[in-house]
């Protein structure tokens, strides 16, 4: 059976996926209008770094992270400064490293979907009296809600499925940093198979259950 | 300039194509804007509504300055008091037609006593679909609500940029009648954008000729699409007379309507049931006589005087008519008919229409 530390690893898991999602969606939505909209130059090189975490290794990207957030990091330099904690090894560590991690899962989904709309429905807003900015909250995000459905499950599985950028980060403290992952991690080390079966087991049906959820919506043709 | 007219200057260059117009157009009534993919019609449009914006541009409507680059004004479009219906309507998908007719009309400060809301949602045959999805509307009803939602911001201007190009020939022939009527009762000046000579002459009282970025003439309709005939899509197939005509009476036995023109009288093959109507006709199916034919299947003869003849280089000729009661008429004949009849200026001839090419709509 489970017990209340693997309560406390799930607990731990959905606060930080929840509100990873909830702040990426907010960074996300507009980062993805200018990458979608915008003719600049740096539309390359920002979209290439947006999607970094597609293809490197965590332990690669939780490195760099861990060197930003120490004392000598730009990150760490700037918690000095406004006086809170070193972010390394707690909860909000793990917060920023998970922003950059699952970057790409919110910002690509949204971003293909704010291109897919085109240049039309914006301009037919603004012959219709809408400012730039009234146009982008009454047109352009509603009819982009697949794709910000889309973004916020990936994101929000990707983030409970993250292990290598958490390990770096956070290591494994109980009830600051140790999630679903790094506790199955820990358990298989201690050779407890069991207790790891009852968490990985429901990881498992989990991820199956977000992946059907997704492609349930991409069949009934709602995909964004 | 008169009181709500239009003064227009753009040139604009893209990499192969490049805007050069200098337009003063009327404070009210249909101007068509027309020519070939590619004439730079459409990018006209988009820069009298600030979508395009020309680098050295200047743009005045009645008293406003919309564009005066020279000053550094540059009004965009969402402060500009226009309404546009795109090619596609676009409306929000997202939005019920009520929703779409709203969104225009709350963001224009507009209550809908002021725009005649009602009233126009009745003259465009849409009251009944407020409550219906877009996705769930035909493309002439998608159009005539897009119609009703650029009007109901109760503009200055209209803008219509080939609002009939999207539709199949059946739906267009249902929102051409609603387009004629919107033409005969607002009083806003409306710019309409089609590269299709009926809807030119059916819709517009002035037709601007555009070609490869330039003006190459402008006047009525039926003045100036014969001598552009060469930039017609479908060739001399597209040069289209529009008569206007009262119905005398309906033969039930044979199926056939007989109209009075002053030139003549029109016979229909179908039933109308209206006091008038405008009768379409191509101008290759208006053969010319020098004397009027006694023995001929054609019943619609009408009488008149040649005004103009443009021959092509190819092998037609287009021959203008001033009819009887001042109505014009182009027929398109080949140049060896023209010779061998030795058609001239100033010649009476008469116009001879078979029946079955007629295309009568409803005003």
């Amino acid at each position: 059976m489970p017990t209340s530390e693997d309560f406390a690893a799930i607990w731990l898991t959905l606060k930080l996926a929840v509100i990873v999602t909830f702040l990426l969606l907010l960074i996300g939505a507009p980062l993805a209008w200018w990458l979608a909209r915008t003719q600049s130059w740096l539309k390359a090189p920002l979209g290439a770094v947006v999607a970094l975490p597609l293809v490197l290794p965590p332990t690669v990207l939780g490195f760099y992270l861990l060197l930003a957030m120490g004392p000598q990091g730009p990150l760490g330099r700037l918690t000095a400064f406004i006086g809170v904690a070193p972010l390394p090894f707690t909860f909000a560590g793990l917060v920023v490293a998970s922003l950059f991690y699952s970057l790409p899962f919110v910002v690509q989904p949204i971003q293909n979907a704010f291109e897919a709309m085109g240049d039309r429905p914006l301009e037919a807003a603004a012959t219709l009296r809408a400012s730039p900015l009234d146009a982008f909250f009454t047109v352009a995000l509603p009819l982009a809600r697949p794709g910000l459905v889309t973004a916020a499950i990936l994101g929000f599985a990707h983030t409970v499925g993250e292990f290598g950028v958490v390990l770096m980060i956070g290591g494994a403290i109980p009830d600051k940093t140790r999630v679903v992952s790094v506790l199955i991690y820990d358990q298989v080390e201690s050779m407890n198979y069991e207790r790891a079966h009852w968490l990985a087991g429901g990881m498992l049906l989990f991820s199956f259950c977000v992946l059907l959820a997704l492609y349930g919506r991409r069949r009934n043709g709602r995909y964004g | 300039m008169a009181n709500g007219a239009i003064a227009a200057r753009f040139r604009l260059a893209y990499p192969g194509f490049a805007l050069d117009i200098d337009l003063e157009l009327p404070g009210r009534g249909v101007t068509a804007l027309f020519g070939p993919s590619g004439s730079g019609k459409t990018t006209a449009l988009r820069c009298i509504a600030g979508l395009a914006r020309a680098p050295d541009g200047l743009l005045k409507i009645g008293g406003d300055v919309w564009q005066d680059e020279a000053r550094g004004v540059f009004v965009p479009t969402h402060r500009r008091a226009l309404g546009m219906v795109f090619q596609d309507a676009s409306l929000f998908s997202h939005l019920t037609v009520k929703g779409n007719l709203d969104y225009g009309m709350t963001r224009a400060r507009v209550t809908a006593a002021e725009a005649g809301r009602e009233a126009l949602c009745e003259m465009l045959d849409i009251a009944a679909l407020a409550e219906r999805w877009p996705d769930t509307l035909s493309g002439g009803e998608r159009q005539r609500v897009a119609i009703a939602r650029a009007l109901l911001t109760r503009p200055q201007l209209l803008l219509m940029d080939e609002p009939l190009a999207s539709l199949d020939v059946a739906r267009r022939l249902d929102v051409l009648p609603y387009l004629e009527r919107l033409r005969d009762e607002l009083d806003i000046p409306i710019i309409y954008v089609s590269h299709a000579p009926e809807e030119v002459t059916r819709i517009a009282d002035e037709a601007v000729v555009l070609d490869r970025g330039r003006v190459v003439a402008r006047g009525a309709p039926l003045d100036v699409l014969p001598s552009a005939s060469r930039l017609i899509e479908g060739g001399r197939f597209g040069v289209v007379n529009a008569l206007k005509a009262r119905v005398l009476a309906v033969d039930d036995a044979y199926g056939v309507t007989r109209l009075a023109h002053p030139a003549g009288e029109i016979l229909i093959a179908a039933r109308l049931t209206q006091r008038e109507a405008r009768v379409v006709m191509r101008a290759t199916d208006v053969a010319l006589a020098m004397s009027e034919p006694r023995d001929t299947s054609v019943r619609t003869i009408l009488r008149g005087r040649i005004e103009k003849i443009d021959a092509t280089d190819s092998a037609l000729a287009f021959v203008t008519l001033t009819l009887v009661g001042g109505d014009r008429l182009v027929s398109a004949i080949t140049r060896l008919a023209l010779d061998e009849l030795r058609l001239t200026v100033g010649a009476d001839v008469f116009a001879l229409v078979k029946s079955v090419a007629l295309d009568e709509r409803g005003l």
